[in-house]
């Protein structure tokens, strides 16, 4: 019985038979040449080890100059004026209040555009869809929206919303168009959540006799809440940092007024900084170095407020 | 087999059940009678399971799924008759497998059932009597408004049954209902069993032929997809007919 | 103790009221399909009205692109080449760096180090672009002019690298979740040979992979070819045909941008330029996403 046993796992041994027949080096050449080569071996590896790590290095040094040289340029300008005045062709004088409105309007209206139609969306299709033909259509046209440049959707929000529905350069035709940008975001975010709430929930409510949609409303969409709510954070981020589409639509003008309603015009903080960069004077350069500073101030709440939800969802979840 | 004095409350009649091509469950007719205890037992893969979420239609979940034959409650077609089959659900109710709690309050664990399905009752004291029938009233009743999550796998699993009893069903599916407790757990759950019994058609689906023969007047036993044999359970377990429920029995194979 | 009259059960107000909420929710997910479809008509009609004035080949093939000045032309090589000399040359730098990246992430870092490292590469990918194209012209071109002073203000390298930075965390993240999917037993195999960690990696490990990876550096130029503002900050708005990094191009993305910052009144041959450069972006982009679902997709499944 051992002996078979045996028999059956020595494949090495008989592959050193034909070595012995002469095919192969002999065992002892073949240990002297492993001994040369594991120099050439330790030296290979110590290489790809460091220049992995150096690219990591290289990585987070970027980012490190980057924020760096943002806050040296910028600090100086974040006076309270900076926050008080409107643009203007003096840099002294310069502020980014209508921006900081501007972007605060939009991101208002998007968050519940974007949060309604895209949390119902992904409803639709994790909870209650089955699968048909138009949700596949539904399916591949959120995978390809995905991949569209933000530009091209500024080319939709001009042809539908400033044009077709007459809605001009207005503070609504910019939140729309962002909604439409954010859209995938949230429904794959969205999706993700729902899909890790148990099936073991859905069945304890079916099996009480609730509804599908019953189901959702009290048991799923409260228990995938976190989930969601981290993924709309993150596409918000996205959005209040969009400046292309907006571009688009002609928000690249001098607004020196804060929006009062949604037909206003408007100017958002990456236009504002897009306008301050592409000025050949370094002072405008300093200024758009202030306005990033602001946006990502803004930015980097948004992202700490996702992860702190995120690591909290994560502990509690079984 | 069972001469069922009284009427039978659920029955299948030469039931098949498919998933897509495999067949997971052959040709059985069973009456269950009304305020009993059933068991069914069988090696896992037999059907049993299956079998049971059948009496509730949770296999519509289940996109592969379809069968033949009949399935009667109270005598009518539950997959033919034009009642809402989430009506039917309130009057079958389940335990399932592992205790699933919903995430939030015990006492809104209990209600939310009655609430979407139009209770006019008083819900406070629905809650404290199902707790009570589920023996944890006295294990939760301070702390109404923790998360049912909070609770230990048992007293998850008997909040589970407290709220399945809250829709005041005729019939109780219990899929091996303490399949992932602790033995002290199982103790409690099973003693409950005895106490429901006198209100409730219970079916329950369990691996344990100790707990088969302990809690159930009747048992099943299935094997393969067929119902190889179906009696009084104190018969089954000392002096079955078919060798094969013998053999499992013993503990040949399963 | 049966069913009694307290249960009022479900009333014909709440069916419809659950009808109409799954309608609702049905025409939300309805929304992503017309958004796909408005898209493709807005871009489809304006480009009509340009293709009647302008042949399609000479539109494609056109070496000279002069759409605001007599005379005009409308070849759109000399954009198509300004895009893929800015997205190439990022990829070049994006490529081994991000795929560096994912092999100390996955098989490296420890710890709470490892926690941690994953997030602050994942800011690089929340900074918005137009502070990659402020830090393009501010820090970047002025360090290329001190390293090579014939470099224009405007030129297609700063824009590459900070393109590059840009989709580093995309090649990153997607690479590490396919290096992570590759089975245990595999390594194990491997080690088992006598095999060193870096040997691992890059014989065994990093092959395995490789619809991944290939994955995420395709969704990475698709990337490259779709950012706007960069490049429009850093690049310039010289459309010309040329290898050189170091002199200003115009990217597609570029030109409609310049457009439609200008004064160009709807229903002119400018305007309508726009849309059908934006065809053609939508296009490449559309070709770039579907070729990385389709490795994805046919290789997924390997290791299961």
């Amino acid at each position: 019985m051992t002996r078979l046993e045996l028999d059956t796992t020595i494949g090495p041994p008989r592959r050193l038979t034909t070595s012995e027949e002469g095919t192969i080096m002999d065992t002892q050449e073949i240990r002297s040449s492993f001994a040369i080569h594991a120099n050439r071996r330790r030296i290979k590896e110590w290489i790809l080890t460091k220049a992995i790590l150096g690219a990591t290095l290289v990585a987070l040094g970027v980012l490190l100059y980057l924020v760096g040289s943002v806050l040296w340029d910028g600090l100086p300008y974040l006076r309270s004026e900076f926050f008080v005045n409107f643009p203007s062709r003096f840099p002294d004088k310069a502020g980014f209040k209508s921006a900081i409105y501007g972007s605060m309007w939009l991101g208002a209206l998007t968050l519940v555009f974007a949060v309604l139609l895209g949390v119902s969306a992904a409803v639709y299709l994790q909870e209650l869809a089955g699968k048909g033909r138009i949700q596949s259509w539904i399916e591949l046209s959120i995978a390809t929206l995905a991949g569209v440049p933000s530009i091209i959707y500024g080319m939709l929000g001009l042809g539908i919303f400033v044009r077709f529905f007459g809605m001009g350069r207005s503070v609504i035709a910019g939140a729309l168009t962002l909604s439409l940008l954010v859209m995938p975001v949230i429904i794959i975010a969205a999706r993700e959540a729902l899909k890790s709430v148990p099936d073991s929930i859905r069945m304890g409510a079916f099996a009480l006799g609730a509804s599908r949609w019953q189901t959702v409303r009290d048991h799923v969409l409260p228990a995938a809440t976190p989930g969601i709510a981290t993924g709309v954070i993150l596409a918000m981020a996205r959005a209040m940092g969009e400046a292309a589409p907006l571009i688009m639509l002609g928000a690249l003008t001098y607004v020196a007024f804060v929006p009062e309603s949604i037909f206003d015009s408007f100017t958002a903080m990456p236009i504002q900084i897009y306008n301050w960069a592409s000025r050949p004077q370094a002072k405008f350069h300093d200024l758009a170095a202030a306005g990033i500073i602001v946006l990502l101030g803004f930015l980097v709440i948004c992202n700490s407020a996702a992860i702190i939800l995120r690591s909290k969802w994560g502990a509690k979840k079984p | 087999m069972i001469h069922t004095h009284g009427s039978s409350i659920l029955e299948t009649r030469n039931l098949n059940i498919y998933y897509g091509q495999k067949k997971v469950v052959r040709n059985v007719s069973l009456r269950i009678p009304k305020r009993t205890v059933t068991a069914l037992i069988g090696p896992s893969g037999c059907g049993k399971s299956t079998l049971l979420r059948t009496f509730n239609r949770m296999n519509d979940f289940i996109d592969s799924f379809h069968y033949e034959g009949e399935v009667l409650f109270e005598g009518s077609d539950i997959y033919r008759s034009r009642t809402d089959v989430t009506e039917f659900r309130r009057r079958v109710g389940m335990v399932f497998q592992k205790p699933n709690p919903f995430t939030c309050s015990i006492a809104k664990n209990i209600s939310w059932g009655p609430r979407i399905n139009g209770y006019q009752g008083d819900l406070d004291e629905l809650v404290e009597r199902c707790l009570r029938k589920a023996a944890l009233w006295d294990e939760v009743k301070d702390k109404l408004n923790d998360s049912g999550l909070a609770l230990s796998g048992g007293q998850q699993q008997r909040l589970c049954i407290a709220r399945a009893i809250a829709m005041d069903p005729e019939v109780i599916l219990m899929d091996e209902p303490c399949s992932a407790l602790d033995p002290q757990s199982t103790l409690a759950i099973e003693d409950l069993i005895h106490e429901l019994r006198e209100n409730y058609t219970i079916l329950i689906v369990t691996h344990n032929m100790q707990q088969a023969a302990r809690v159930s007047e009747h048992t099943a036993f299935m094997y393969n997809g067929d119902l190889i044999e179906y009696d009084q359970t104190s018969k089954i377990f000392s002096q079955p007919t078919e060798k094969l429920t013998r053999d499992y029995i013993v503990g040949r194979f399963g | 103790m049966s069913s009694s009259q307290r249960w009022a059960g479900v009333s014909a107000w709440q069916q419809w009221r659950e009808r109409t909420v799954l309608r609702a929710l049905f025409f939300c997910a309805l929304i992503s399909v017309l958004t796909t479809l408005g898209i493709i008509y807005i871009l489809v009609n304006e480009s009509v009205h340009f293709f009647a004035e302008v042949p399609v080949l000479d539109f494609v093939f056109g070496t000279e692109w002069a759409p605001l000045f007599e005379p005009r032309h409308f070849g759109v090589l000399p954009l198509v080449c300004g895009t893929l000399l800015i997205s190439l040359g990022a990829l070049v730098f994006a490529l081994p760096i991000g795929l560096g990246i994912a092999v100390y992430t996955a098989e490296y870092a420890q710890g709470w180090w490892q926690k941690v490292l994953k997030p602050i590469l994942e800011i690089l990918a929340g900074i918005p672009s137009v502070v990659y194209g402020y830090f393009a012209i501010t820090k970047i071109t002025p360090f290329l002019q001190t390293l090579y002073p014939e470099t224009e203000v405007f030129n297609a390298a700063s824009a590459s690298l900070v393109i590059a930075i840009m989709v580093l965390p995309t090649i990153a993240s997607i690479c590490d979740d396919s290096i992570r999917a590759i089975p245990k037993t595999l390594r194990d195999g491997a080690y088992a040979l006598g095999a060193r960690k870096s040997e691992v990696i890059f014989q065994i490990v990093l092959p395995s992979a490789l619809s991944g990876i290939l994955a995420s550096f395709i969704l990475a130029f698709s990337r490259a070819i779709g950012e706007t503002m960069a490049v429009t900050l850093a690049a310039g708005a010289t459309p010309q045909i040329t290898a050189n990094p170091f002199v200003g191009v115009q990217a597609m993305t570029s030109y409609i941008a310049q457009v439609s910052m200008g004064d160009v009144a709807h229903g002119t041959i400018e305007y309508q330029s726009i849309f059908a450069v934006g065809l053609m972006l939508f296009l490449m982009t559309l070709a770039m996403n579907l070729l990385s679902q389709f490795i994805v997709k046919r290789f997924a499944r390997k290791y299961e």
